[in-house]
Parts: structure tokens; sequence; C-alpha cells
């Protein structure tokens, strides 16, 4: 990457994220606060709008966030040269062909960023959910591929709350509300466990971290209030 | 812009004694420490000294800069309230439109009579035409579930974050007899150290003395010495300054306990709202309070009142 877009790239970065704390109040977690090590790691977040994976990047302490890629749709990033300049340039991602029939590729190039001691940010949904009621869609098998094709990996659960309505989907204006990232403990692929076990697992890990007024309403009948 | 500074020198002295309080707290709050550990309580005391140091720096850093610094503050202490007061309230996808007019019109437009010295319709723009607009605004989305509900909550919300609040910086428009406008910044001293010492004593108060609580159900931790002891004793501030203001000693302790009434009323309200929610405080953005409603609360409510006392009784 040449001098010029190396620096465009950081001001882009600090900007974003002085524009998103501003929104949302998140600021970026001490390392001496997580514990766990920031090297080939599997962040997982639920997913409810575009500002997710930023969200989680700018919660990260800022040295962790140089090694750590977010897992993002090539069909939807590389449509724009100032997309593919962030998405790439900014973040760093690992574009991956979303809709493709070849999935073990997919799992493949996850892992191989793996190797190479970066760490990554996944959504285990799959796809962005617009239901006020729902508080979680069921995981795609992704996830528990990668943990099959990487034992040794810590996976880290997040919750991200609130972000759904900042930035709903179709809109562009964020409305400013205080969002809060939750940070759970490392889990592991344990030994003969199943995917239904594991996917279990880690959804659970995950809804264990979602604020209780959250946990209350996710019953279909009461509204969230 | 005139950069140069223009705070009066009353101000000063008003913001020396300040850091003279606050060095002294922040000692016993170390002795605190020392001779009784870390305990909840005092850690809690301790950040919240800490804090006070901060926001006075902030005030003063803003008083700086005169009526546009006081405006550009308050501007954003509106914008920190209305977050956390739309963070608790908003929870269907379809009030988007209602948020983003609070957020985008309500906000700024308010704040710009404020510069713009606009009485007129600095005064009715929230309660007349937001009252219209966030209800038409609400229709258009198509859904009529808890309309009414719906729609209080936001007005509710523009009222307290934006209305009440920016009747602090627009102390500064005022043109009051025998008082020269640009001593208009001691009026916002007076109200903000009025109020902020009544919340600041009656913690003092209830925790040196105790005793039974005044409406448990709503604030389950304000006792009746506290709020008695420190509506009283912020009374006896209030009549001590009032050589920098227009008032006299009389007027100002009357004035003084009138916005400290306001100021514990208004905190109570707000607590009723936080208790329906089930939350504790209105956010984590100030270290040792809580959220910056959980700070301006009482400022809320005191504000117009007291704006509405000067600018009838001295013809402002």
């Amino acid at each position: 990457m040449s001098f010029f877009k190396k620096h465009i790239a950081w001001l882009i970065d600090q900007l974003l994220c002085l524009f998103v704390a501003f929104i949302t109040g998140v600021r970026p977690k001490r390392a001496d606060t997580l514990p766990f090590t920031p090297q080939q790691k599997v962040y997982f977040a639920n997913h409810n709008s575009h500002g997710d994976f930023v969200l989680v990047w700018i919660s990260l302490p800022r040295k962790w966030r140089m090694h750590t890629r977010p897992v993002a749709g090539a069909d939807y990033w590389l449509t724009s040269s100032l997309k593919r300049f962030i998405i790439q340039n900014v973040f760093n991602a690992l574009l991956i062909p979303r809709n493709s029939d070849n999935p073990q590729a997919i799992t493949e190039q996850m892992a191989n960023a793996l190797t190479q001691g970066d760490s990554l940010i996944i959504f285990p949904e799959g796809t962005r959910n617009t239901d006020d009621n729902t508080l979680l869609l069921p995981f795609k098998s992704g996830i528990y591929h990668l943990a099959k094709a990487k034992p040794d990996t810590e996976f880290v659960p997040i919750w991200i709350d609130n972000i759904s309505r900042v930035l709903p989907k179709g809109k562009i204006l964020p409305i400013p509300l205080v969002c809060h990232v939750q940070i759970g403990d490392a889990i592991k692929l344990q030994e003969n466990e199943n995917k239904e076990e594991f996917l279990q697992r880690c959804r659970q890990a995950m809804l264990n971290l979602a604020p209780n007024h959250f946990q209350a309403a996710s019953n279909p009948t009461g509204e969230a209030s | 812009m005139n950069l140069a500074p223009q705070l009066v020198p009353q101000a000063g002295y008003i913001f020396v004694s300040v850091f003279i309080a606050l060095t002294i707290a922040s000692f016993i709050g170390q002795m605190l420490k020392r001779q009784y550990g870390n305990s909840d309580t005092i850690s809690n005391l301790n950040a919240r000294i800490y804090a006070w140091w901060l926001m006075t720096i902030v005030l003063l850093c803003a008083f700086w800069f005169g009526r546009i610094g006081a405006t550009v503050l308050f501007f954003l202490i509106s914008f920190a309230a209305l977050r956390e007061f739309m963070t608790l309230i908003y929870r269907r996808r379809i009030d988007y439109n209602n948020m983003a007019v609070c957020f985008y019109i309500l906000l700024p437009v308010q704040y710009y009579f404020v510069l713009d010295q606009w009485y007129g319709m600095f005064s009715i723009f929230i309660p007349i035409y937001g009252f219209l607009l966030l209800p038409i605004v609400s229709s258009l989305s198509g859904s009529t579930t808890n309309f009414l509900e719906r729609t209080a909550k936001t007005q509710w919300m523009a009222m307290i974050c934006i209305f009440c609040l920016s009747h602090v910086p627009a102390l500064l428009t005022l043109k009051l007899d025998g008082f020269l406008p640009e001593n208009n910044i001691l009026l916002l001293i007076f109200l903000i150290a009025v109020v902020q010492c009544s919340d600041v004593l009656q913690y003092i108060w209830g925790k040196l003395v105790g005793g039974k609580k005044i409406l448990p159900s709503v604030s389950p931790s304000k006792t009746i010495s506290g709020t008695v002891g420190g509506i009283l004793s912020a009374t006896v501030l209030a009549a001590l300054m009032s050589p920098i203001t227009p008032f006299s000693t009389f007027q100002a302790a009357l004035i003084g306990f009138v916005i400290c009434v306001m100021g514990f009323l208004g905190g109570l309200a707000m607590s009723a709202i936080k208790r329906d929610y089930g939350v504790k405080d209105w956010g984590n953005m100030i270290q040792g309070h809580g959220g910056m409603l959980d700070r301006v609360d009482s400022v809320c409510f005191a504000a117009p009142v007291f704006f509405h006392i000067v600018r009838y009784f001295w013809n402002g």
C-alpha cells in the first residue's frame, strides 16, 4: 500500500471512530480488561445493521484492531471504488463470495487468515435481523465448519445492543442512541462436540450477554419497553 | 467571533471558590479512602468529585467564549440528554422518522433561536410546532398502534431535553432592568451553582444524617433529612450569591428556594420514568453520576421557572 493511501486510510479510520463514538457513545475497550489475547480469535456478533462490524471494530483496543479483519461480502463491497478502498484499506476486510456454491472454499479462506495470525469478525446469523420481536436468528453452520477446520481457535461472543435502531435497514441518517458492545469469554470447540451442540453453545454464549430488558422482551407477546 | 476571554471578574471569583471547594472535597475524599478503605460509597464519592472537576473545567472553558460558548455547550448537553432519553424510549423501528425529527430539526432549530435571540419563536417552537409536527410525522408512518402513547413519549423527550435545557443559555439573551447584558453569564452561574449545590448538599445531608426515605417507591435513595437540609442550605448559598445578581438578599433566597424545590421535584419525576422502565441510571456517561440526564434532570425543571421569574420581575 502506498504511503499516501496508508495515511488516508488511517485518517478515515480515526474520523469514523470519532463519529461512531459521538453517535453511539461506544469507545475502545482497554486491552487489559479483556481476558484473552488478540491473536487468532474469531469474534462473532449479532447482526442487526450495517453499522455492526464498525461497532465491533471500534470497541476493540486500537492495537488489536490492526490485525483484526471483518469478513464481508465481496458482491456488496466491490461495487464502487470508494467502497472498495474503505473495505480493503481502512478495514482490511476478508472479502468472501456470498451465495457461492462452494462453502468449503470460504471456510478455507478464513482458516488461512487465522493461520497467518489475524483475527476475524463474523456474523453467524448470516443475514441482518430486521425483526423487532426476534432477538437472534438461527446460526448458519459456517462457524462450526471453521471451528472444525481450526480446532485450536478461540471464539469470542459479542453482543451489540441498540445499533438496529441507530441505522435501520434502508435508512441513511443515523439516530444517535447509546449503544453497548458486550464482549464475553472465549470458547473453543470441544472434543466430540457435534454441530448442533456447538452452534447452540455459541448462540447461548451470545444471548447471555444481552441486557436483561432484552431477554425479558424476547417473549413474542411482550413489546420491549 | 471574538476569541478574547469574556469572563466578568465576579464569574472568575465564583470559579476560584468552586475550585477551592473541590480541592477540599478531593482532600476529604482521599482521607476517607485512606481511613476506611475503598468501599462502594467512598469510591463513588471520589468518582463524583473527579467528575465535578471535569464538569467545572468544561463550564469554565465554555463560559470563556461568552454567549456562543455557553450555547454550544448546552446544545451538546441537550444532545447527550436526548440521546439517553431516546435510548430508553425508542424501541420500535416505526418511530424512526419521529426520532430523526427530534435530532435533526427540533434540536438545532431551537438552539438557533437562542443564538438569534428570537424570544417569540424560542418560547413556542417546541411546545406548539414540535407538538404539531411530531404526531403528523407519526401518522405518516402509517402505524396506529399505541399512537398517542408513542407521540406523547417523543414530545416529553423533546420538551425536557431540548426545550427546558435551552432556557439555560437563553438567559444570556435577557436585557434586565439595572443589570448589564454582559453580566448575564452570572445569572447562568447562579442557576447552575444553586441547583447543582442543592443536589450535592442533598446527597451530603442524606449520607451524613440518614433517616427516613422521602418517597422510596420513586427515589430509593433520597431521605427527608437530605432533601430538607439540602434545599435549605442551598437557599442560604443563593442568598450569599445575591451580590453577583440583580436580586436583593431576600429575593435571591426566595428564588434560590423555588429553583431548588423545582429541581428536587424534577428529579423525582425523572426518577419515576426511570423506575417505570426498570433502569437505575439514564446512562454511564459521567463516572459516579450515571448519565448526563442524571446530572441535569434538576436543571431541566428549574431553568424555565428561573428564566420566567427573572424575565417577568426584572422586565427582561
